[in-house]
């Protein structure tokens, strides 16, 4: 078991070392000379040239490469150009609101996920099923911008139950009422992600209802109940937890579009912002944190299969 | 391709679907007749409508005519979506093929795939955007990467398993070369599970590509999109939400549409390879 888990633990470095490469390389694949196009085009060359021998873009590329990434080890992913302070404290600040969201958005997908999957296996082709096949189908070809305009329309605007945007730290103030300004981000976030839980939790307890050990249990008297929870959604878990993966990278994405909608000041507004401001250190540092995230989401996921299902560590 | 029409009919709501592909598609090739006003065309004196005889879905801002820009939009929905699935499928099954077939290009293409792809779809386009800059073939581009390796991933796994098939073994055995074995027996077996995820692709990279546009990194906003037709009127919608109801609802139309042809296609197609398609999805 523990070397199991180790094992996997160090087939992540490879990934990582590329995914530095990776996100290392978009600085420098830009055409012409990063330093100018971060100044822009009323640059003077003498600008230029103070800012490439500031940021160490005259010296050789692997050398560029090493320094960056011996301090990325040391927690340092250099300097915005934009805020003019460390990456690394720029995203501290922003996180909150994102991780609120992230977590409140994957307790509702969850909540209303896999319950709604279970009933829909379990009344298969019933007009129960039918309906949150149906809905589920709608919400996952809804663009998330979308969705959250109309939920602001009518939430905020004509019946003026909750606001529309902006959201007041509740860390700082300590006022947990400030929570409401995410029920629509997190509702908006929540709708498409819940579709595809939905339709993973359903398809996966399908499978495990047709086979053998569930006919057997049902045959030595067990009751329904009985049957579903102990064999049937233990079964289908290993599938639902792997769902959890891809609702991380659903997320992400996802909150860069929500952030921009309600005005939001978070990780995925910051992600857009860079982008637009030509900010590289930044993009590289925020894409390189969410990379890293989403390895460990994953790693942690394939301990649980671990414990789940023991034949997964044999082979 | 019988069996495959003789199941839509039998599924009314995908049939549904395929028809509602194929109107947009008219729209997008008639546009020019289809359209009652210039989709570019200022009117100041008939700003932010709601629907009215001449104008069926209202006016804009500009007093630009929203029926007219939805058909229009269509054109570039059309165009998005099967740039996106030509470059990331054709790219993919070569890809996925050689890595399947020859195991050291296979070892170093999927370790670059497994990198790839720990990177969320959006935020990889959105740096890409950021390097390429924006631009309708660069936005094809930057999304169709995540499909690409999508689609590479599915082609290698498959690929692997039909090599070691006895016909596979069969032709080897009496001379072929691998060009002729990857492109006479290989090929040719692929091709169902592949038209299955380009349908899946165009849904998704239509719903990617609608973020980027909406973010302001993708498609120039001079031409007409159901995207940028939302996100230039969301400041007025509280006045004529005609900007914003009506072009998104034909986002969610076609998308919808691709995935429930996508859902009957997969279930004739590929039984076999259900999971396959119904996990990764965005």
């Amino acid at each position: 078991m523990l070397k199991y888990m180790l094992k996997r633990l160090l087939s992540m470095i490879p990934t990582f070392l590329l995914a530095s490469i990776l996100v290392f390389s978009f600085m420098h694949l830009m055409p012409g000379d990063p330093a100018g196009v971060m100044l822009g085009d009323s640059a003077t060359p003498e600008q230029v040239q103070v800012l490439r021998e500031a940021m160490g873009f005259d010296r050789p590329l692997y050398v560029q490469f090493l320094r960056w990434f011996g301090g990325m080890l040391q927690g340092d992913l250099g300097n915005s150009i934009f805020f003019h302070k460390p990456v690394l404290r720029v995203i501290r600040d922003r996180a909150e609101v994102s991780l609120f969201i992230a977590c409140l958005s994957m307790a509702l997908i969850v909540l209303i996920g896999i319950p709604i999957g279970m009933v829909s296996a379990i009344r298969y082709n019933s007009v129960a099923d039918q309906t949150f096949s149906a809905a589920s189908m709608l919400a996952a070809s809804m663009p998330t911008f979308w969705l959250g305009l109309n939920l602001m329309l009518i939430f905020s605007v004509v019946l003026g139950w909750l606001p529309s945007s902006g959201f007041p730290s509740v860390v700082e103030s300590g006022n947990l009422a400030n929570l409401k300004y995410l029920v629509l981000p997190c509702v908006t976030l929540a709708a498409p992600n819940s579709a595809l839980i939905i339709r993973l939790t359903r398809a996966s307890m399908l499978d495990v209802l047709r086979e053998g050990y569930v006919t057997t249990a049902r045959a030595k008297g067990l009751s329904e109940l009985g049957v579903t929870l102990k064999h049937v959604f233990r079964n289908s878990l290993i599938t639902v937890i792997s769902v959890v993966g891809f609702t991380f990278v659903g997320l992400a994405s996802g909150t860069v579009v929500t952030e921009t909608v309600f005005s939001l000041p978070g990780i995925g507004r910051l992600v857009v912002e860079s982008v637009l401001r030509r900010d590289y250190p930044m993009i590289q540092g925020v894409i390189l944190i969410v990379a890293v995230a989403y390895m460990l989401i994953n790693l942690l996921i394939d301990y649980g299969y671990t414990f789940l299902d023991p034949r997964i560590r044999i082979t | 391709m019988r069996s495959f029409v003789q199941a839509l009919i039998r599924r009314k709501i995908a049939l549904a679907g395929a028809l509602v592909l194929l109107v947009i598609l008219a729209l997008a090739l008639f546009a020019p007749l289809i359209a009652p006003h210039d989709p570019m065309g200022l009117d100041p004196t008939v700003r932010l409508q709601g629907p009215t005889a001449r104008h069926w879905f209202g006016t804009d801002h500009f007093g630009r005519d929203i029926f007219s820009r939805v058909v229009y939009g269509a054109r570039l929905t059309m165009v998005c979506g099967l740039g996106v699935v030509l470059y990331s499928v054709c790219l993919g099954i070569l890809i996925g093929m050689l890595s399947g077939y020859f195991r050291h290009v296979g070892f170093v293409a999927m370790r670059l795939i497994d990198v790839v792809m720990s990177f969320p779809p959006l935020l990889l386009a959105l740096a890409l955007l950021a390097i390429l800059g924006a631009g309708l073939s660069n936005v094809i581009l930057a999304v169709g990467v995540t499909y690409l390796t999508r689609t590479a991933r599915i082609i290698f796994g498959l690929t692997l398993k039909i090599k070691e098939e006895a016909f596979v073994e069969a032709t080897r055995s009496i001379g072929s070369s691998s060009l002729r074995i990857l492109a006479r027996h290989i090929l040719p077996n692929l091709l169902s599970p592949v038209i299955v995820q380009a349908t899946f692709t165009s849904a998704f990279s239509l719903l990617n590509m609608a973020a980027l546009d909406f973010l302001g990194v993708g498609v120039p906003p001079q031409i007409p999109s159901w995207r940028n037709m939302i996100s230039e009127g969301r400041v007025y919608i509280t006045r004529a939400p005609g900007v914003l109801l009506f072009p998104g609802f034909f986002i969610v139309l076609t998308v919808l549409s691709f995935n429930l042809v996508g859902d009957v296609l997969r279930d004739k197609l590929d039984p076999r390879f259900r999971d396959q398609f119904s996990g990764v999805r965005r």
